[in-house]
């Protein structure tokens, strides 16, 4: 894997999870040491074609998934999006702020996932056609109630 | 969880998610609105950048930067299992349109905050919105020390299109976040409404 100081920004860098074992002579100002090409093995784009993942596509573990955590192809980002998946049904945009990882690079991985059958991905509302008046309603009664 | 869309209502999964974008200029309390209302702690994602930003990016001396990464804030709030609200705080910098355009699809709406001393900020944000005709509600977060104005002030000063909600707030305050959200859910149904009669009539 390539490795090397990367000119990555991140706002908040500690706490990444998944931060290599040899990286404690770097403080978090250097950023993640991992290329971001590299996690995807060099794909800006998720595998099966006319996929696109919104931000706020919903994630779930899908509960007959095959047991892949043995798959030789699955990297660990790949792993640590199943068990965040596993903890909870999560949105793209959430799972990339947990995981510490860029969206695009999130997108690939579940694109991987997907094909693997080990999530389902719901489809965000159409853009332009709004939610019907009844879900509106509850809502704005939801909101009240907070 | 799998048990938690044993109630479909909608969609492939019976999850439903809701979009709302918080925008305005730099400083105004997007953040600060964002993380009064989540449920969970303001996150921030970050979405990779490369080549894009190189014609407005000054990039002299630094030829080997050729990524660059922008931070969004979000949160969320669930409505019920299964239906849940998520608040996206847009990029300030005006390069960063292009991220705007994938944030505003298929949104429910957009807040646009508003800070008094500087009005100016939030005009390419009423622009965008205008423009795109997503439904937007201007709220002017009212610093203390600021002249106070009222909605009717500075909905003229924006010239904004008859109906679109002007509310005044507290973006620190919990409650005062809760009624600028509820003011777009509610000004969103009837701008979809009234272009539901608008395409049969």
């Amino acid at each position: 894997m390539s490795r090397g100081r990367t000119v990555l920004m991140t706002e908040d860098s500690a706490g990444a999870p998944h931060r290599p074992p040899d990286s404690q002579w770097y403080d978090n100002e250097a950023g993640p040491l991992v290329r971001p090409y590299a996690m995807t093995g060099g794909r800006t784009r998720p595998g099966p074609s006319g996929v696109r993942f919104d931000l706020i596509a919903l994630v779930s573990l899908d509960t007959g998934a095959p047991d892949v955590l043995d798959d030789t192809s699955l990297g660990p980002e790949h792993r640590t999006l199943i068990e965040l998946c596993r903890a909870e049904t999560q949105s793209v945009a959430e799972l990339a702020a947990d995981a510490d990882l860029p969206v695009g690079v999130v997108r690939v991985l579940l694109g991987d996932l997907l094909e693997l059958g080990c999530v389902t991905v719901s489809r965000p509302v159409p853009p332009g056609q709004l939610p019907d008046e009844r879900i509106l309603r509850e809502v704005i009664e939801g909101l009240r109630a907070l | 969880m799998a048990s938690e869309q044993a109630d479909a209502t909608d969609g492939d999964t019976g999850a439903l998610a809701l979009k709302i974008l918080v925008a305005g200029g730099f400083g105004v309390g997007k953040t600060t609105l964002v993380g009064a209302v989540s449920e969970i702690r303001p996150l921030r994602t970050e979405e990779l950048l490369s080549e894009v930003g190189e014609s407005v990016d000054d990039t002299d001396g630094v030829d080997q930067k050729v990524t660059t990464t922008v931070a969004m804030d979000f949160g969320r709030i669930t409505i019920r299992s299964g239906l849940s609200l998520y608040l996206f705080g847009t990029p300030g910098q005006d390069r960063f349109w292009f991220l705007w355009d994938e944030l505003a699809q298929g949104a429910l709406g957009a807040v646009v905050l508003a800070d008094t001393r500087r009005l100016q900020d939030c005009f390419p944000a009423v622009d965008y919105f205008e423009h795109r005709h997503i439904p937007f509600v201007v709220a002017v977060n009212c610093f203390a020390g600021a002249r106070s104005y009222g909605a009717h002030d500075v909905s003229r000063a924006l010239d904004l299109d008859d109906g679109t909600p002007v509310v005044l707030c507290d973006a620190r305050d919990r409650d005062s976040g809760k009624e600028v959200l509820i003011r777009l859910v509610e000004y969103a149904g009837r701008m979809h409404t009234a272009r539901l009669l608008d395409s049969v009539g």
